[in-house]
């Protein structure tokens, strides 16, 4: 008999949510789904509600860009380990970008609807999740000030 | 100079470094967009030896001498290949010079990467753009001598898909068994599979342990530091960084120090540097 083992493991033993309390992680859990995205799927899409976000647990999102009469522009990619999307943090709660799978895609979708209701009751929880989404912020923005920089002092060859 | 010694394999100058020796032509190849490579061969017929990260005064006669570093297998005796990216009005009238034509040659001159004393370390590589042409001798030794070190992986940033430099050669080391290569690009049309992003994310996403790992660096001046900031903050210490810096070299002996750096003449005490030595330099705007 296969055993069903529950998503809070998963959300547990992911990078993001490392020493997590265990109070906590139960109720992010309350939020989560798996997810599994096929190559080119679309995770979220430019300029609707934003009311997710990612863990990745296997393969590679690309961020791309839609800047209006041409195709859209990879930005950055992201890798398993890694999460995807904060716009659901941040009013207007509309995605900045598209996030498309580059190959099969395995993650966990959190409700941010759910969870940003949940971090309103519980201010304690709505600090920790802070806490975590920061960081992942500042080395976005970092990440794009090096390439500024880069773009600005190396030869395009 | 005292404090900048930092490995003792230092080639010979040649007997005048001052004097151009002749070298023909015999190959010309056009890279990526603005970038060409040269196959040089001596007109005397005599010998030529280098280690990897020296670099030549090359001379387009009536135009101009320029610092361009050794791109080529150190083991070709046949030729010496350099790769040159067109960014002024001499490396411009370069471009245009066919198979045939004759230019002077002096060097090599600097100091090259260390690669004896690192047997048995697991290497990373890092650059963008061409900054893969200094680094790429050292690849080439590395991977005749692959049984003398551990894990080789190297991070390779461009521009877009359409300018990655030596993409043939990126992916023969991808195939390889024993290499791990990791390309990014800035930006790439939807669609794209491989990864988008700086060189630094890149090193963050590399798999190494820092404890055993020696690093090589080619970046501009400027994005030096952010790359060593992502080395460090996956273990590797300054003192196992290597970094190749280029200023304006002139006399290539460090006599007119046209290229100084602090207290170092990159020309003589570099190009080649281990990161440590020169940290405090970084520090400083005005140089």
């Amino acid at each position: 008999m296969v055993e069903i083992e529950g998503l809070g493991p998963l959300v547990a033993t992911h990078p993001f949510f490392t020493g997590m309390d265990p109070s906590a992680l139960e109720i992010i859990v309350g939020c989560c789904a798996n997810a599994v995205f096929k190559t080119g799927a679309h995770l979220y899409r430019q300029g609707e509600p934003a009311d997710k976000f990612y863990l990745i647990r296997d393969g590679l999102v690309t961020l791309e860009v839609y800047v209006g009469g041409r195709p859209a522009i990879a930005i950055e990619t992201v890798e398993a380990g890694e999460i995807v999307g904060w716009s659901w943090l941040v009013s207007p709660y509309k995605w900045s970008n598209d996030a498309r799978a580059s190959g099969t895609v395995r993650a966990i979708s959190i409700d941010g609807a759910c969870l940003r209701r949940k971090m309103e009751a519980d201010r304690v929880l709505g600090y920790e999740i802070y806490k975590r989404f920061l960081p992942v912020m500042a080395r976005r923005l970092l990440n794009n000030r090096e390439r500024i920089v880069e773009l600005a002092t190396e030869p395009a060859t | 100079m005292d404090g900048f010694a930092q490995h003792d394999d230092l080639m010979p100058l040649p007997v005048d470094p001052m004097i151009p020796r002749l070298f023909r032509i015999v190959k010309v190849k056009k890279e990526v967009r603005g970038v060409f490579t040269w196959h040089l061969v001596p007109v005397d017929g005599g010998d030529f030896s280098y280690r990897p990260g020296q670099f030549n005064m090359l001379y387009a006669f009536g135009a101009g001498e320029v610092a361009i570093s050794i791109s080529g297998d150190c083991r070709d005796k046949d030729k010496i290949v350099h790769t040159i990216r067109m960014a002024g009005s001499v490396t411009k009238i370069m471009s245009q010079l066919p198979v045939g034509a004759t230019v002077g040659v002096r060097g090599p001159f600097g100091r090259p990467w260390p690669i004896e004393p690192l047997y048995g370390a697991d290497l990373l590589f890092v650059t963008g753009t061409i900054g893969l042409a200094p680094l790429r001798p050292l690849i080439y030794e590395v991977l005749h001598q692959r049984d003398k070190f551990g894990k080789v992986v190297i991070c390779y940033g461009s521009r877009g898909t359409e300018d990655i430099l030596f993409e043939d050669e990126l992916h023969q080391w991808r195939g390889r068994f024993d290499t791990n290569v990791h390309v990014t690009v800035h930006s790439a049309p939807s669609g794209y599979r491989g990864r988008v992003g700086s060189v630094a994310a890149a090193v963050r996403a590399a798999s190494i342990e820092g404890a055993n790992t020696q690093a090589f660096v080619c970046r501009s001046e400027t994005m030096t530091k952010p790359a060593v900031d992502a080395l460090r903050a996956r273990g590797i210490t300054s003192d196992r960084i290597w970094v190749t810096l280029e200023r304006n070299m002139k006399c290539g002996v460090g006599l007119c120090g046209h290229c100084q750096f602090g207290p170092t003449f990159m020309c003589k005490d570099g190009p080649v540097y281990r990161f440590d030595q020169i940290e405090h330099l970084f520090e400083i705007r005005e140089l």
